[in-house]
């Protein structure tokens, strides 16, 4: 089964969400690497780029499939996990963790709370199935 | 795991798949196992190292006896049927009147007046119909043999180690491209000595009943589940391997809109042999030249190109990738795809449009990968 921690915040697109004072850091779920397979390239924007939710902000391939990933709020990258460039495998190994992916300034705290809580997401991926 | 939808075809192995831990997604109307848990860069790496177990029961089979079956087949195909010894196998096409791929696939001579046609599993239907529609009062019976094997491709160096735990044949006096019958843990199984990953090996045909047997044996003698041992493998990485090996795959690099000459298909081309469909057109392009050519590429910069994306050479769209992926065993990002005969010199620049973002490519030689002998 896959991993999903309870302190963070989940989308329909299969990104979690954990916030840090203003800012909220987002990666792909444990249940999205298991379905992509092996990551082989991570695709992501550059700091000081804005997005608005749901919005599009890059991609991550497996070696059979390439998927859009999509923020889960709006807001203004502050940093991106660079490391991935060299190291895509960490989206595989350590979804929740070293296999991070962006930082953003949230534009609206509240927005967190239109995300799926830990057991919603179990329940929604159990029904995508 | 999900529930295959009702109308999708499973092989004997569904079952056996789903047990490994394979992952199942739908594939030309089947339901088959794109990778297992130990992902497609360890199937892929494992299989050029070692040994890897295919499940290739979805492949079609056609089977023609008679006195005309060889006369038959060689009016369908580009390739010289009238060559093959029995026990031999070789790759050829169904041919349009234009020249172009129905579908590619293998003949074996089981006798004079036998011959067993392997098709891709997406155009089985298809071929069946194309064939039967070409049978012309010809001393010939046709019968769909589809559901009468189970198809277990072994492929590796270590896949002839492994096998001949199981069997009685002396496997070594297999010649590439042949086969015998024979048994496989007491089963009756043609073995022959093809596949599609670039690696020597194996593929067994049975009977479907005994696929589970067959599939639980290989992976018994080859170890599975220990660090170096056999592993299943799925349709990922039986793609990347095929990819690296430069083998054309239909409905990407070949299909019912690209020549055989236009593919690097000129060696099963066999213009002198006689008549067969197609052979006009062919010879035509032939004598004219293809305006058009496969080719190999490298991505140079980063990112991954995938097949149907345009191709660029001096920032002008020439030509579009029939396939693309990374290469596990490489470790490069690789791809085929069309570009005008003139620009097709190894070597060329090109980029990729990779989603609107333009990557740096280059032509290299095909195959990208060659096993030493």
């Amino acid at each position: 089964m896959a991993n999903v921690p309870d302190n963070l915040h989940y989308s329909k697109d299969h990104e979690w969400v954990r916030v840090e004072g203003d800012t909220a850091v987002v990666g792909i779920t444990d249940h999205a690497q298991e379905q992509l397979g092996d990551v082989v390239y991570v695709e992501l924007p550059k700091t000081g780029e804005t997005f608005p939710a749901h919005e599009s902000f890059g991609s991550v391939e497996s070696v059979k499939a390439v998927s859009e990933i999509f923020t889960p709020i709006s807001g203004t990258i502050t940093e991106v996990n660079d490391s991935l460039n060299d190291e895509p495998e960490k989206v595989n190994k350590d979804p929740y963790g070293e296999g991070w992916m962006i930082k953003i300034k949230m534009n609206a705290a509240g927005e967190v709370d239109s995300l799926l809580t830990a057991a919603e997401y179990e329940d929604f991926t159990k029904a995508e199935e | 795991m999900s529930a295959p939808a009702v109308d999708l075809k499973r092989t004997p192995l569904n079952e056996a798949h789903r047990r490994l831990g394979g992952r199942m997604v739908e594939f030309g109307g089947w339901d088959m196992p794109v990778q297992y848990p130990a992902g497609t860069v360890n199937e892929h790496v494992r299989t050029r190292t070692r040994a890897g177990l295919f499940d290739v029961s979805h492949m079609g089979e056609v089977d023609v006896r008679g006195r005309d079956a060889i006369a038959f087949v060689n009016r369908l195909t580009s390739n010289d049927v009238s060559k093959l010894v029995d026990g031999q196998a070789q790759y050829t096409a169904l041919t349009t009147p234009q020249g172009t791929v129905i579908d590619d696939l293998l003949v074996y001579r089981m006798a004079e007046d036998h011959l067993l046609l392997v098709v891709n599993a997406g155009t089985t239907d298809k071929d069946w119909e194309w064939i039967k529609s070409h049978h012309a009062g010809e001393n010939i019976e046709l019968r769909n043999a589809s559901a009468e094997y189970c198809q277990l491709a072994l492929q590796g160096p270590e896949a002839i180690s492994i096998l001949q735990q199981l069997t009685e044949t002396n496997l070594e006096e297999i010649k590439y491209y042949h086969f015998t019958l024979g048994k496989v843990d007491g089963i009756d199984a043609i073995i022959s000595r093809t596949g599609y990953t670039g690696e020597d090996g194996f593929e067994v045909y049975a009977a479907p009943e005994k696929a589970e047997q067959l599939w639980n044996k290989i992976l018994d003698a080859g170890n599975y589940g220990t660090d170096e041992g056999v592993m299943p493998c799925g349709l990922a990485a039986r793609n990347t391997l095929r990819l690296e090996a430069g083998m054309a795959l239909y409905g990407h690099e070949i299909d019912e809109n690209t020549t055989l000459l236009e593919a690097n298909l000129g060696w099963i081309t066999k213009l002198n042999k006689g008549d067969f469909i197609g052979r006009e057109a062919l010879a035509k392009q032939k004598e004219e030249g293809i305006k058009r050519k496969l080719i190999g590429f490298e991505v140079t910069d980063r990112g991954i190109a995938r097949d149907g994306q345009d191709i660029l050479v001096n920032g002008e769209r020439v030509g579009r990738a029939t396939s693309g992926s990374p290469a596990p065993f490489l470790k490069k990002n690789i791809g085929m795809g069309y570009v005008p005969r003139e620009l097709s010199a190894v070597g060329t620049a090109i980029e990729i449009d990779v989603r609107g973002r333009m990557v740096g490519a280059q032509i290299v030689p095909l195959p990208f990968y060659k096993r030493a002998k």
